[in-house]
């Protein structure tokens, strides 16, 4: 490979910041191998992450010098870099204000925020004084809308987000470079058995002695006991199954990889939590890190995974503090790294952030993102558990998939399939927002109807009557009153068309208008589609479109033309896009359509 | 040993090579798969999904060109399912990008009564470089009066080759070419995603203050005429490119000992475009700047 250099030099602070990733450079023009830059391409995505947090862009120079330490070709890293909302490959402002304008700050007024905004800071994505605002996709702080961030780059660089955002803590964050101080928010509502919750809001996150007092540690210990054939023989009798949306068996998967003979295995957690509408994995990590720190340990030493990657989503900031403070405790005290528990067994867990792309939560897609490659789903097969992370064999799963295996360890698995219905064990977390009296994370155990789960909740807001529910986020479906009686598991909602995706559920009450709703997550998946396949790249476009001349009342031709031209749309998109993204992309506005057809006259 | 696979295409049973895909087993069964991204001397990205097809048992369509033959599978490559797909792809793209100089995808478009007017009347052009500036995540919210399009000026930053990326659907082939798959320079990437994902140079620079290094071996698999050799473009412009004027010659590069097959377009004795057969496993389509562009002195006079 011969590379062609970048000529902008870069200045002394992109230097600094791509050494405090790489090291100091001390020996710049020795010559390395094709190898050696296959083996250090995984370092690009946290280089670029400390250019853009050091000088607020990713610049010719620094860009130029990221390729040169990694032997990256520049047109490849410029195609990583340009493809991250939160990276600029032009000159931005040092400080940037992201308002959410996903569905559920859509409901708490988040258009009447961006109004105020531009109002007092001036038009979306324009700089002044310093600094802009800019619409953001979902924040994941749904309980709390509007949500808003603020990302302020220079020698201490800065992410803070919070809830509840006002117009004027907009403008001042906008000044100041800083978000405003917050006590924080009750993370959950008691519910039914708090499982997984049961720590969070009570024990101090940021403290590993806290953990362990509060039985942390303690699975981990038994599962090394046990051996890892039979934390695997429970985990596949509890009948776990995955909580990011896709719902495989917990178990299989753990088998499926402990038995690759390729070798090493890997470990990742998808913590790139991005459905818009969830904020379930965020409650669970910001409240009780350890648990996942643990939870990842114990599936490391069931697999066989030498390594584990730990992916955060770029716009959580208080999660990611607390994760690795978390693992560096657990470092700190023999519980990661080698030798755990002097039992021979090692295990080192990295933790890495996005930077905002949610396509980056699709599995292969987020491998592609942590080896510094665009983040592109690739076909399966392969799946992962053979071909994964750099092409070995990987056991990837959900935040909150993990967090139950510490009590399914410890409690053994027919003890956790003793909650909840036969084919869908166990306790669950839903993400209650929108119209409800008290949003938040609700866990209760599967088979629990939708109406209770409400109820829980407190009904709809301010006692108006239920338009529709939102279920299982952007990517899922639209269901109506008469549809609260489903238990909430796998094979109800399927029945009912459904999906618990996951574990949104998002109330639109009679005053709701929904196609402005459905328009904006047509929007959503226009801007994250990554681009690569057609039905998606430009399918997601022309959804988009058809749902404007809708809603302007201003159709091609008759109703029926545009019904014909969406139901091909989303066939095409369903069967013959890549990956998920794609292939649900029609599935909550088909829904909508289909319950609510005066919809299709622009009501 | 390659073991043997065997599956139904069609209706037919076939036996093919483990590793063979499904698009080689129709292939070999006399079926005309339509292609759009995929090249025989390039690894399959399989993303126009031009070459989808049902596999008995499975949620979603195939692509055939990257999936592999399993024993036992169903294949079937011409129901409603497949073709609505196929019409579609094909819409979509038709809707999006100029794809006036793409034979083969103006045959499929015929072949499947791709009907992208269903769309509404293509949007307008943007200004050059507007679509290279673009930042992930955000777009404008549309009045979906008109069809969004890739449409924008051409870019021309040397005197060999032209950009017309009005005219790229995005198939990858070029990156793969200057890529891992042929020439190992890099200088091209898909960049930007969703919608306003392009091919693009680092920071959109010009061609000549880029890695490329003229070898044209995008131009050889690309299947728009997005990339376009100079001498056509402007022959084009000038209302002067007259297919049935030109004759094609193979012949050998006559540059050094390597004997790469050229492929010369002839039109009024003078060369106006050289390809190089994929086929010919000297070099598997890939020529060199000399093969590719160095050639047409023949034809320039004097001394």
């Amino acid at each position: 490979m011969d590379l062609h250099p970048i000529s902008t030099p870069p200045t002394p602070e992109e230097v600094a910041a791509v050494n405090a990733v790489l090291g100091v450079d001390c020996a710049p023009d020795e010559p390395s191998g094709l190898r050696d830059a296959e083996a250090r391409r995984h370092l690009l995505l946290p280089v670029l992450h400390a250019l853009q947090a050091r000088v607020g862009w990713v610049s010719p120079g620094g860009l130029g010098e990221a390729c040169r330490r990694l032997l990256v070709p520049p047109a490849e890293a410029y195609g990583v870099a340009s493809f991250y909302s939160l990276f600029a490959t032009s000159p931005r402002p040092q400080t940037v204000v992201h308002v959410c304008e996903d569905v559920a700050c859509a409901l708490g007024g988040a258009e009447a925020l961006c109004a105020a905004a531009e109002a007092r800071l001036g038009p979306a994505g324009t700089p002044r004084d310093g600094a802009m605002w800019v619409r953001s996709p979902c924040l994941g702080l749904c309980e709390r809308a509007p949500a808003a961030m603020v990302t302020k780059a220079g020698e201490t660089p800065l992410t803070a987000s919070w809830g509840n955002a006002t117009v004027d803590e907009l403008v001042a964050a906008a000044r100041a470079g800083a978000g405003p101080e917050r006590a924080e928010a009750a993370p959950a509502i008691p519910g039914v058995s708090l499982r997984l919750l049961r720590r969070v809001g009570v024990v101090d996150p940021g403290s590993l002695g806290a953990y362990r007092a509060a039985g942390g540690y303690e699975a981990l210990r038994r599962a090394m006991e046990m051996g890892p054939n039979a934390v695997i023989r429970e985990v596949t009798e509890s009948k776990l199954m995955g909580r990011g949306g896709a719902a495989f068996p917990t178990g299989r998967k753990w088998q499926a990889v402990a038995s690759q003979p390729v070798r090493p295995h890997w470990l990742v957690c998808n913590a790139d939590e991005s459905e818009p509408g969830t904020f379930k994995d965020r409650v669970l990590m910001e409240g009780d890190p350890f648990r996942l720190v643990e939870a990842m340990t114990i599936a490391a030493f069931a697999a066989a995974c030498e390594r584990g990657i730990l992916y955060v989503r770029g716009e959580y900031p208080l999660a990611t503090a607390r994760l690795k403070h978390a693992i560096s405790q657990a470092e700190a005290h023999g519980f990661l790294g080698a030798d755990i528990l002097g039992r021979g067994f090692s295990f080192h867990l990295e933790l890495r952030q996005g930077a905002g792309a949610y396509i980056c939560g699709e599995e292969t897609a987020l491998f592609a993102s942590i080896e510094g490659f665009r983040g592109e789903p690739r076909s399966k097969p392969p799946f992962p558990v053979e071909v994964g992370l750099f092409g070995k064999p990987t056991l990837i799963n959900n935040v909150e998939t993990l967090c139950n295996v510490p009590d399914i360890v410890l409690n053994g698995g027919a003890a956790f399939a003793k909650v909840g219905t036969a084919q869908s064990t166990g306790t669950r977390l839903f993400c209650l927002s929108g119209h409800v009296s008290r949003p938040g994370i609700y866990e209760v155990a599967s088979g629990t109807t939708l109406r209770a789960l409400i109820e829980l909740a407190g009904g709809v807001a301010n006692g108006r009557a239920l338009r529709a529910i939102l279920l299982g986020g952007a990517a899922g479906t639209f269901v109506g009153p008469d549809d609260l009686d489903v238990p909430l598991t796998f094979e109800d909602t399927r029945r009912i068309g459904a999906t618990l995706g996951s574990g949104v559920v998002v109330l639109f009450d009679d005053t709701a208008s929904l196609l402005p709703h459905l328009q904006r997550i047509a929007g959503f998946f226009r801007d994250e589609s990554c681009g690569q396949c057609v039905p998606c790249r430009v399918g997601t476009v022309r959804q988009e479109e058809l749902l404007a001349r809708i809603s302007n009342r201003r159709p091609h031709g008759d109703v029926s033309r545009e019904q014909a031209l969406f139901a091909d749309l989303s066939q095409c998109m369903k069967d013959a896009s890549i990956c998920g993204l794609g292939q649900t992309a029609s599935s909550a506005i088909e829904s909508a359509m289909k319950r609510f057809p005066d919809l299709w006259e622009g009501a | 040993m390659i073991r043997a696979v065997t599956l139904t295409v069609d209706g037919q049973s076939i036996e093919v090579p483990e590793g063979a895909t499904l698009l080689d087993a129709a292939t070999a069964l006399g079926i005309d798969t339509p292609t759009l991204c995929w090249a025989a001397n390039l690894t399959p990205v399989n993303v126009c999904r031009m070459c989808v097809v049902e596999l008995e048992g499975a949620r979603t369509l195939v692509p055939s060109c990257a999936r592999k033959a399993e024993e036992g599978m169903v294949i079937h490559t011409d129901t409603p399912r497949v073709r609505t797909s196929r019409r579609m792809v094909l819409e979509l793209l038709q809707s999006s990008v100029d794809t006036s100089t793409a034979p083969d995808l103006l045959a499929y478009a015929k072949r499947y009564g791709a009907e992208p007017a269903r769309f509404g009347p293509h949007g307008p052009p943007a200004n050059a470089n507007e679509r290279d500036a673009h930042h992930p995540g955000h777009h404008h919210v549309p009045a979906g009066a008109e069809a969004a399009t890739v449409h924008q000026p051409r870019k021309v930053d040397n005197e060999l080759y032209i950009r017309d990326y009005g005219k790229c659907i995005t198939c990858y082939k070029c990156v793969e070419a200057c890529g891992t798959d042929a020439q190992n320079t890099f200088a091209i990437a898909v960049a930007g995603r969703g919608f306003e994902a392009r091919i693009s140079t680092e920071y959109n620079v010009g061609l000549p203050d880029s890695a490329c290094v003229y070898c044209g071996n995008c131009i050889n698999v690309c299947p728009t005429g997005a990339l376009m050799f100079k001498s056509e473009a402007d022959l084009r412009d000038a209302g002067k490119w007259d297919e049935a004027k030109q004759t094609t010659t193979r012949t050998i590069c006559p540059y050094c000992g390597v004997g790469c097959t050229l492929e010369l377009t002839v039109q009024d004795n003078r060369i106006v475009r050289v390809m190089s057969p994929p086929e010919v496993s000297v070099t598997n389509g890939n020529l060199c700047i000399k093969g590719r562009f160095g050639v047409t002195y023949v034809s320039e006079g004097g001394g």
